[in-house]
């Protein structure tokens, strides 16, 4: 008699959707039929399955149907009759009803569930298959964190709806039609009368589905910000401490978490007023049932009897749960629709760089590096590079200097292909890039980034990076090599030490020197290098350098610089202003050639000697040259708008 | 509390649940309502069945109205009403009605009471685990990942809301109406009672056996998919690196082993799942059968009366109906074990800095620094430093040169008590530091480290953040001297401006700036400063050591040098080695004494 069941699951399925990692975009999302059919595509591998699940659904379905007529059989024929060896029989066939019940049931859930975990198992890892090959520019304009929910918690509100939203949805309408039909055959005129409740159940079911979404999502949105307030602090836990912020911090989360509280139990309010509501309504069907069915007893018309009367209470109890779940599965539907378009979106993005047709691989690389004619801009932004040209031999070391913006970056990231070039044609050994796999290309190449990234996982697992195969040997030598192995064995466990998130465990120079371990290893034919040995202390960094120097022999150099000592060093130096190459050669031609290059090159070298005070007493006039120390020309990534 | 960290044993499977409970104390008001509540709804619910019965037997049934009710109950109906059949139907129905109002009152003030209540809980909860990871040391949050803390205060938590809120009075429920039901059914008819409860035993037995076995599969699951976020969150931050050795299919490969082993296990979980309620639904259906056979044949019989049959079948439906709850919230309460432990553990750990009873304040000081004999071991070898001594004169500069991995890191983060010296002292104007409230020490000490971490608010809000209440003079003040003042203007909304995640909107420059600006506003009387620049172009530099100089002057600091110009400024030069003194003096002295001074200095030169 009670709905309580239904109602119940309903509030806490609605709870278990206020979590924080969906967006509140959801109450615009239409059912687009175009994102429903791509997400239905992916139980097509399972329709055996989902064919098994079908027809146990129907099963289970006709047997809730059956049950009732044969409890009122039950009463109505046999104990009227006072027929024991009957009522022997019809209680051993609901007994065989029930535990048919049972074992279609369990199917249907088993098979529902698994196709649903296999869907959600295949969907993340096509996600991540596909966030491998769109290009960086992609990745740099979005938050890891997002993307990260995406995968793991879109992916998850689009199995609820794949696996028990779409079943549930035929069994209720199956059930719904079922009770209403046998109901009707039943008794036309009381079945009739008992409907009249139901556009009252459906009226307040919509009004009070309208009214929790928003409210449940301003609830989630509440959430989401004291969440995000929660992760900020425990980045920022070391400033927080050393400014001796606690006091303030607690107080600013204080009100989150209050406000968090409040606007859940403002939802749940709601919530608790639609359930005696729904009760209440299920109250009245059933005083109907009785009232007219007692008068039509008494009065004995049309044929009601008791057991008529017992069959209807049950179905009136039955009736209205398919209801509620049909309010309940359009909510669940809507959130499943707004992580599904989520999710289409990242799998319909276009990958920007593609593999050739073909799939020709770049044949092992000599080195000789060209830009010819070169032009590039980032998507909607003015030009970054114009008409670029330039010969980088192989084996040559080259340096790329110039102001910020002046499109350094942007040059070393057209060589591995991360972006395409605009205009012109980059070409490796005469191979245009983009007639080749970027895996053959990349495979050959090797980089050395601003930030020394490394993995959690071991240190020697960082070093065979882009090697995993490579023995304990190899990955000593190459540590040996990058002036790393001396102090990977001081560290807890030596080789096998495991980086810590966000390697704080190490400091900023030794992760650099792990990082061109690394490099060591994948022996690429190119290297790019974004030189950055500034922020480390003075014997790191001759370290660093040193090992550097290693790394740079014997393989086509291009290097984004940071420090004099390099480009002195470089074959050619490539001096950048806004987009154009302004000049090329040697350190003493550029110098003797009185250009731009002079210009930076002063500037630096009165910055040095203003750092340095008057160097009277100084060691520094021993014949080395005095630009040095904390000069760079200005390497920051190009600004994109 | 119990004793310290993460190597003590788990507290019995008991006391996991007993601890968040108490938390209900505190509320004690809210609790007595949702309780008055749920028992309320219970005695309408089991009146109700009673009106049906009489609506079927002498409404329907045509029986003698006084059959199967109290003697009192009869007496106290009208007789002009009882001779009417059919107004005694309609007084029933109306009062079936009147009750189930009465009976949504009570679901009301339940629901709402019990939402206050576990709100109120997850809310305490996460209070005071904010409190306690702000107090805790930075020993404790280099040995601990964010994304584990997170989820223990986001997910733990709900769990742990859930238990204390509609979990346990689901329970409470549960086992009343078990009771009074059974009570009632037993009433009506002892021998047909014992039959249909046959089947409660074997009902509570497989909830048991469930919970038993799920709980362990539904952690092995949540730490899988952790495992899965980990892999993809370490992938997404490395992906240039990732692309740039051509590793994607490796990486595709790692993140599908780590799929494959979640999609077993959860396989495995939804077979459990799938029979347990199918199986809830059979046992109680078995249940019914019974009750139509014997009462069936108790009704041919005529000892049983066919409304009481039907009354009885409503008592067993709902009877089943609060099983079969239990059995829903079984696997969470089971979860809820798991959350317990993680969030107690946290909140049990105790900082291995912190104040004592009565730790007096420092006062405001002037700034001299003197280590007396410091040493620190800490586990990583790199990181120990080993009977150090200085003196610092209020507003002198002490330099720290030194490779990496000689202590220079530790020897700073030890005098505003990051860390906590292991042998000798840290004194400040005389006073050791673990002589008075932490808070007033920090206070008094500013860092500026490297990789400065800003928070997601205002540019404002980051200047201002060491203040209570900063003024926009101040603040404007302080990014002026840190030459920060010129591009906060040129943003969209300037100081209003919001600094995106980890401050990536930034430059490195400008976070530098901005982290300078932050020191620079609290005035501190010791500063503590990396002044590595992160890569920046030459204007950014002139700028960053310009805000470098104001920030340095009249005050005590103690610098990590990377640069020649804060060598020679230096009033002080320490040079560590493997964590001892190698060196201490003016620069002219080391330059004398020292060969590894001179080898720094001028590797330093060379390049």
């Amino acid at each position: 008699m009670s709905m309580s069941t239904s109602a119940y699951r309903s509030i806490v399925r609605s709870v278990r959707h206020n979590t924080p990692d969906s967006d509140d975009t959801e109450a615009d999302v239409r059912f687009s039929r175009y994102i429903l059919a791509r997400l239905l595509a992916y139980l097509k591998p399972h329709k055996a399955k989902m064919a098994a699940a079908f027809a146990a659904m129907l099963l289970v379905t006709g047997l809730s149907l059956w049950i009732p007529i044969l409890i009122k059989d039950a009463i109505d024929v046999h104990i009227k009759a006072s027929d024991t060896q009957a009522l022997l029989r019809i209680s051993a066939t609901i007994a065989l009803a029930y535990g048919g019940t049972f074992v279609f049931q369990a199917l249907q859930r088993y098979f529902m569930a698994w196709v649903g975990q296999r869907v959600l198992a295949t969907l993340r890892l096509e996600l991540v298959t596909k966030l491998q090959i769109l290009p960086i520019d992609y990745h740099t304009r979005r938050i890891v964190g997002v993307i990260v929910s995406r995968v793991i918690g879109d992916v998850s509100v689009i199995n609820e709806l794949l696996s028990q939203g779409l079943i549930q949805l035929f069994s209720d309408v199956i059930l719904l039609f079922g009770i209403v039909w046998v109901m009707l055959a039943l008794n036309a005129n009381l079945a009739l009368l008992t409907f009249t409740v139901i556009p009252f159940m459906v009226l307040s079911t919509y009004i009070f589905s309208k009214k929790a979404r928003d409210r449940f999502r301003q609830t989630r949105t509440l959430a989401a910000d004291m969440i995000g307030n929660f992760a900020e602090t425990l980045t920022g836990m070391r400033v927080v401490q050393a400014f001796g912020q606690e006091q303030k911090m607690t107080r600013l989360f204080d009100a989150d978490n209050s406000n968090t509280r409040q606007a859940n139990i403002h939802s749940m309010k709601l919530a608790f007023t639609f359930l005696p509501v729904v009760e209440i309504m299920s109250v009245v069907a059933t005083c109907l049932i009785l009232l007219f069915g007692a008068r039509a007893a008494i009065n004995n018309l049309e044929g009601i009897t008791v057991g008529i009367v017992a069959a209807f209470l049950a179905y009136a109890t039955r009736f209205f749960q398919p209801i509620q779940e049909l309010s309940q599965l359009f909510t669940t539907m809507q959130s499943a629709m707004a992580g599904g378009e989520k999710i289409i979106e990242i799998l319909d993005t276009d990958e920007g760089v593609k593999d050739p047709e073909d799939g020709r691989s770049m044949p092992p690389i000599q080195g000789r590096v060209e830009f010819s004619n070169v032009g590039f801009h980032y998507d909607e932004s003015v030009a970054v590079l114009h008409n670029i040209n330039l010969v980088i031999e192989q084996g040559q070391t080259i340096a790329l200097v110039g102001p910020t913006g002046a499109g350094k970056t942007s040059i070393a990231n057209l060589i591995p292909r991360f972006y395409d070039a605009t205009d012109g044609r980059v070409l490796i050994d005469g191979v245009d890039v983009r007639t080749i796999t970027q895996s053959s290309l990349r495979s050959q190449m090797g980089m050395v980034t601003q930030e020394p990234h490394l993995f959690t996982g071991t240190v020697a697992d960082n070093i065979r990076f882009a090697r995993p195969d490579a023995g304990m040997d190899d990955v000593i030598r190459v540590a040996k090599e990058a002036n790393a192995h001396n102090f990977i064995v001081e560290l807890v466990d030596g080789y096998e030490t495991e980086v810590e998130e966000g390697a704080t465990n190490l400091s900023v120079g030794q992760r650099q020197l792990i990082c061109i371990a690394r490099a060591i290893l994948a022996n690429p034919r190119i290297l790019i290098m974004d030189e950055a040995t500034s922020s480390v202390d003075t014997v790191t960094e001759s370290m660093i350098q040193e090992a550097l120097n290693r790394l740079l022999a014997q393989r086509t150099s291009v290097v984004i610089a940071h420090r004099l000592s390099t480009i002195r060093n470089a074959d050619k130096i490539f001096v950048l202003d806004h987009g154009n190459v302004a000049e090329e050669g040697t350190h003493d031609e550029l110098y003797e050639a009185n250009g731009l290059y002079r210009t930076l090159y002063d500037m630096q070298f009165l910055d040095y000697q203003a750092e340095l005070g008057i160097p009277a007493e100084t060691p520094s006039a021993n014949g080395l040259h005095p630009v040095a120390a904390a000069t760079d020309l200005g390497t920051r990534q190009p600004r994109r708008t | 509390m119990a004793a310290a960290a993460s190597d003590q044993p788990a507290p019995s499977g008991l006391e996991q649940y007993l601890r968040p409970l108490r938390l209900l104390r505190h509320h004690k008001l809210t609790v007595t309502g949702a309780y008055v509540g749920t028992i309320g709804q219970t005695i309408v619910t089991l009146i109700i069945p009673q009106f049906v019965k009489w609506i079927v037997d002498s409404g329907i049934g045509g029986a003698p109205l006084h059959a199967g009710i109290p003697q009192w109950v009869a007496n106290a109906i009208p007789p002009a009403l009882a001779a009417d059949t059919m107004g005694l139907v309609v007084a029933s129905v109306t009062m079936l009605l009147l009750l189930s109002f009465v009976r949504g009152g009570f679901t009301y003030l339940t629901g709402v009471n019990s939402e206050v209540v576990s709100q109120s809980v997850a809310y305490r909860l996460r209070n005071a685990l904010y409190h306690k990871l702000c107090s805790l040391s930075f020993r404790f949050h280099d040995q601990s990942t964010a994304g584990d803390l997170l989820s223990r205060a986001a997910q733990d938590v709900e769990r742990l809301r859930f238990l204390t809120g509609r979990a346990l009075l689901g329970i409470v429920n549960a086992l009343f109406l078990m009771i009074a039901t059974a009570a009632v059914l037993f009433a009506m008819d002892p021998l047909l009672a014992i039959l249909a409860m046959l089947v409660i035993p074997p009902l509570m037995w497989q909830a048991w056996k469930f919970a038993k076995a799920y709980r362990p599969l539904s952690m092995e699951i949540q730490k899988q998919l952790g495992v899965l976020t980990t892999v993809l969150e370490q992938n997404l931050r490395g992906i240039r690196v990732v692309k740039a050795f051509a590793q994607e299919k490796a990486q595709v490969g790692a993140y599908n082993a780590a799929n494959s082993v979640w999609f077993e296990h959860s396989a495995d979980a939804a077979q459990m799942r799938s029979v347990r309620i199918p199986l809830l639904d059979l046992l109680a259906g078995l249940g019914s059968v019974v009750v139509v056979y014997f009462g069936g044949r108790a009704v041919i019989n005529q000892s049983m009366s066919l409304g009481e049959l039907l009354a009885f079948m409503t008592y067993l439906a709902q009877l089943i109906m609060p099983i079969r709850r239990m059995g829903m919230i079984v696997p969470f309460v089971a979860m809820a074990g798991a959350s317990s432990e993680r969030v107690f553990e946290v909140l049990d750990t105790k900082s291995a800095i912190a104040d004592g009873e009565g730790t007096p304040p420092l006062p405001p000081i002037r700034g001299d620094i003197e280590f007396d004999r410091v040493s620190f071991n800490y586990t990583p070898a790199n990181r120990a430093i080993t009977d150090v001594s200085f003196e610092l004169k209020a507003g002198e500069i002490l330099a720290l040169l030194g490779a990496t991995g000689s202590g220079k890191s530790t020897l700073i983060n030890l005098i505003p008590r990051f860390y906590e010296a292991s042998g000798g002292r840290v004194l400040i104007d005389g006073i050791d530091v673990r002589d008075v409230q932490l808070h007033s020490l920090r206070r008094q000490v500013a860092s500026v480290l490297q990789d400065p971490v800003l928070f997601a608010t205002s540019i404002r809000e980051n200047i201002g953040f060491g203040l209570d209440d900063p003024g926009q003079d101040q603040i404007v003040e302080a990014a002026k001297a840190a030459q920060a003042h010129d591009f906060i203007m040129e943003m969209p909304q300037q100081y209003d401006s919001r600094v995106g995640e980890r401050g990536t909107t930034l430059s490195g420059g400008q976070r530098q700036r901005l982290s300078i600006a932050r020191a620079l506003i609290v005035n501190p009387k010791i500063l503590i400063l990396d002044d590595a620049t992160s890569s920046v172009d030459t204007e950014t530099e002139r700028l960053i050591q310009a805000a470098l100089d104001n920030l340095m002057a009249n005050r005590t600091s103690i610098v990590i040098a990377q640069r020649l110009s804060t060598v020679r400024r230096a009033d002080k030069i320490l040079l560590l080695d493997q964590g001892r003194v190698a060196g201490l003096g003016t620069h002219r002295d080391l330059w004398e004494s020292s060969s590894i001074y001179r080898s720094i200095y001028e590797g330093q030169l060379q390049r």
